[in-house]
């Protein structure tokens, strides 16, 4: 279970980006996050694993205090939370196996890491998530040499790989064709299932919100202001997420402050 | 309006600020050169003098002398050792100073200028300039000239290495950091592979250039094949030196060529 | 629309579930075993490789001629010289100023003959402007120049034209001609054709079209490279002296002849200074063109 609670990020010394943010997600649900661009969303995804530090407030992940680890225990909580990225993030002169099993680096020895050398579990459970999302037959090619629908299956079995407790994706579709984004919103969502592992979505296509996951999340200005199942995200909510500009919005939340 | 009517016909490339512009820089290049003409110390008779002392030399080095060619060449291929090895050598200590010296990776601000320091120091002092010091400390021979190399590629491909560190693409390293690998195992994965066709690049082009500098490391006492020309040049034997020099000129070629080969080989 | 094919089996691993010893409903056995594809595919061609490059080390370090015990000796020497060295000595700064000011007009002066020098030669080393016979004297030229170290030069010129700073510019003029005259030649070949077409078609004579159609085409790259030339000058002129080509790099010389360390130092630190002072303003001036 994740709960964030009371959660504030400020960059520098402006305005907050995120305001007192309440979300809990339980069970092994697809949650989306919706909301317009600069709304917060992926400063949400990030304070969760502390890529960005969070200003104040809670995060837990099944019970583990988040926001104040530090050095090892730091690393040792991230192993458990899967992160899925826009770019894809691999290491484009590394083998696909060799990308897949860098998910593993928090527990393998330095020395096999080095090696590469990867204790036998690993590489069949490599094998077998390959397989799974259709790519084991490119185990030995260079990442680079992948189409982008393949590279974002390497990223998602390279966050598979840590056996986390979590999976986010930070907008994880935006750089495909639409074909493929709905085929990889599939393997997250069939994935979820046959894992049982709640999943973390930043999204900007509504319509693949609606189809993959079980419940959407709107954010505006920092902001959750929307927080049901997809059938409940009717025209009216989606105007009051994606109307204005946080812009304009900074100033509206300057003004109800004063 | 017809096209006579315009008139214009004093047509000038620049305009009159660029061309002060330009006068100003013409005038200053022109001083420089007449302020070291002026009071450079030479004698001038020597300088009129000075293509026939060339052609007399020359006259004197035809034809180059092959009776120590084995000598020669054994010695030659000592040279070659000592700039490979010491790049071999070079190329392995610069890995930590890139690493110090790089924004990036380095563990913080003192670190980072400790590694700039370094960079800075091996890089400005020729490697003539640290054979002379090596001489002095570990004598006339070979260990000063390998280490005089070293420690003017350290500098060299610690540079190019660590901006190419600073140039990686900072995405894989965000998505390994989120996976809770270690700092090394960050580095190993994520940064080593991104500069390693680089560290190739940088290590055959500075071994190309070491097999140049290595020789003339003997005309100071650090080893190699300018001992050879050295002892040649002061007993006025030419046609020796001639062969000495053309052993060099084909060692340079054959260097080239090799590393042509590596760099497509291995790129 | 359905996920396409992805879709698929439900066969899905359990693996979470921890009991990973289960076997795969598959017919093959687990794949649990892995190698890196190695860069030199054939085994026994990496291992000759990896054996050659071995035995090289340990061959060449073995048979190379060093005197141990002379090298045992030199950490107590490195503290002596070290122990000399510190603080630097400025008190002849007269000496070092002189020394300075010659390798200073010895760069100005080589960079001046040896641009222009490089011009004709470069054009004599570009393929696409002249007879197959005089390209080929050409790149000699600058295969020649670029092959020998500076130094290896100058102790040649010493020798024709006498100890002094003349012996200096000779050779920095040769080694401006290695680098000026091969960039340049580059530039010229890759130069837009079209240009010197169009003139000839007008009826331009040779040296018209040379002037009118490429000149210009060359001329940026040239001050560039002029400019890069003289810093990497200034950087030789300290070291040719070391051989007796003048400038600082004799002042040099002859501070560690005398074992005088503490006014070599202090040499070696103007020396530092300059270059970096000179590579700053190089690289400020080029990046403005
Ligand atoms: N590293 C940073 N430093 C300073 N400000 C930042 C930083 N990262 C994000 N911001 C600011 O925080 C706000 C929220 O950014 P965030 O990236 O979380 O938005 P987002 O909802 O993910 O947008 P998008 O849909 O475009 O990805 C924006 O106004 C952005 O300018
Ligand atoms: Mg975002």
């Amino acid at each position: 279970m994740l709960k964030i609670s009371d959660l504030v990020k400020r960059y520098g010394g402006g305005e907050p980006v995120l305001k007192n943010l309440d979300l809990t997600i339980e069970g092994e649900s697809v949650v989306s996050i919706i909301g317009s661009s600069g709304a917060g969303k992926s400063t949400l995804l990030r304070c969760i694993n502390r890529l960005v530090e969070p200003t104040s407030g809670s995060i837990t992940l099944n019970d583990t205090e988040l926001t104040r680890l530090r050095g090892a225990e730091l690393r040792r909580a991230r192993r458990k939370i899967g992160m899925v990225f826009q770019g894809f993030n691999l290491v484009d002169r590394l083998t696909v196996m060799e990308n897949v099993q860098s998910g593993r680096l928090g527990y393998i020895s330095t020395w096999a890491a080095l090696t590469r050398r990867y204790p036998k579990d690993d590489i069949r459970r490599a094998y077998e998530l390959m397989e799974r999302v259709g790519i084991a037959h490119y185990a030995d090619k260079r990442a680079d040499e992948l189409s982008g629908g393949e590279r974002q299956r390497v990223g998602v079995v390279r966050a598979l790989m840590q056996k986390p407790e979590i999976l986010l994706a930070d907008e994880p579709t935006a750089s495909l064709d639409p074909k493929t984004s709905e085929q990889i919103m599939g393997l997250l969502r069939d994935l979820s299932r046959e894992l049982k592992l709640p999943v973390l979505i930043n999204i900007h296509n509504v319509h693949e919100a609606r189809e993959y996951t079980d419940r959407i999340v709107g954010m505006r200005y920092g902001r959750i202001i929307f927080d049901d199942l997809p059938q409940a995200l009717d025209q009216e909510a989606m105007d009051r997420i994606y109307s204005g500009s946080p812009a304009a919005d900074r100033a509206g939340g300057l003004k109800e402050a004063s | 309006m017809t096209l006579s009517d315009a008139r214009r016909d004093d047509w000038t490339r620049f305009s009159l600020k660029q061309r002060l512009q330009r006068y100003a820089v013409l005038a200053f290049t022109l001083l420089a050169i007449a302020w070291a003409v002026s009071s450079i110390e030479v004698i001038w008779a020597w300088v009129w003098d000075a293509p026939e002392q060339m052609g007399d030399l020359f006259g004197r080095m035809i034809p180059p002398d092959p009776t120590n060619l084995a000598a020669i060449l054994r010695v030659l291929w000592e040279t070659v050792n000592i700039a490979t090895i010491a790049t071999a050598f070079a190329v392995i200590l610069s890995l930590p100073v890139a690493w110090l010296a790089a924004q990036n990776t380095t563990p913080n601000r003192a670190t980072l200028w400790v590694g700039r320091f370094i960079l800075v120091s091996s890089r400005s002092i020729n490697t003539i300039i640290w054979a002379l010091l090596f001489v002095a400390i570990f004598g006339p021979g070979i260990v000063a000239g390998i280490v005089a190399i070293m420690f003017r590629s350290i500098g060299f491909v610690g540079k190019l290495l660590g901006e190419a560190i600073e140039e990686i693409d900072k995405r894989p390293v965000e998505a390994l950091e989120a996976t809770g690998a270690s700092r090394f195992k960050v580095i190993a994965y994520a940064i080593v592979p991104q500069v390693m066709p680089t560290f190739w690049a940088v290590s055959i082009l500075r071994w190309d250039i070491n097999l140049r500098e290595s020789t003339v490391l003997g005309l100071v006492g650090a080893g190699g094949i300018g001992i050879i020309l050295q002892g040649a040049i002061d007993t006025f034997n030419w046609r020796e030196a001639a062969t000495v020099l053309l052993a060099i000129l084909g060692l340079v070629i054959l260097g080239e060529i090799v590393s042509a080969w590596l760099r497509r080989r291995i790129l | 629309m359905s996920p396409a094919r992805i879709d698929g089996p439900t066969s899905g691993p359990d693996v979470p579930a921890g009991a990973a010893g289960g076997a795969t409903s598959g017919a093959t056995a687990p794949r649990d075993h892995w190698r890196k594809p190695s860069f030199i595919a054939n085994p026994v061609a990496r291992w000759l490789v990896y054996g050659g490059a071995i035995l090289y080390v340990v061959w060449t370090l073995g048979t190379l001629p060093i005197d141990w015990p002379r090298v045992a000796e030199g950490v107590e020497r490195a503290g002596r010289i070290f122990g000399g060295a510190f603080p630097p000595s400025f008190e002849r700064s007269g000496l070092l100023i002189d020394g300075f000011l010659e390798s200073l007009k010895i760069a100005i002066l080589a960079t001046f003959g040896g641009v222009l020098l490089s011009i004709p030669i470069a054009f004599m080393a570009a393929r696409n402007i002249v007879p197959r016979a005089v390209f080929y004297l050409g790149r000699a030229i600058i295969i020649v120049a670029r092959s020998f170290h500076p130094v290896i030069v100058a102790i040649i010129f010493v020798k024709a034209v006498g100890f002094g700073p003349l012996a200096g510019v000779l050779t920095l003029i040769v080694y401006s001609i290695g680098f000026v005259a091969k960039m340049l030649a580059e530039r010229i070949e890759e130069i837009d054709f079209g240009q010197v077409e169009a003139m000839r078609a007008a009826g331009a004579p040779y040296l018209s079209t040379l002037i009118y159609a490429v000149v210009p085409q060359i001329m940026p790259r040239q001050v560039g490279l002029t400019i890069y030339q003289l810093d990497s000058n200034l950087r030789a002129s300290a070291v040719v002296g070391i051989v007796g080509a003048g400038g600082i790099g004799s002042t040099l010389a002859n501070a560690f002849g005398r074992y005088d360390y503490d006014f070599a130092l202090a040499i070696t630190m103007v020396i530092v200074g300059a270059i970096l002072l000179s590579e700053a303003v190089s690289g400020q001036i080029r990046k403005r063109l």
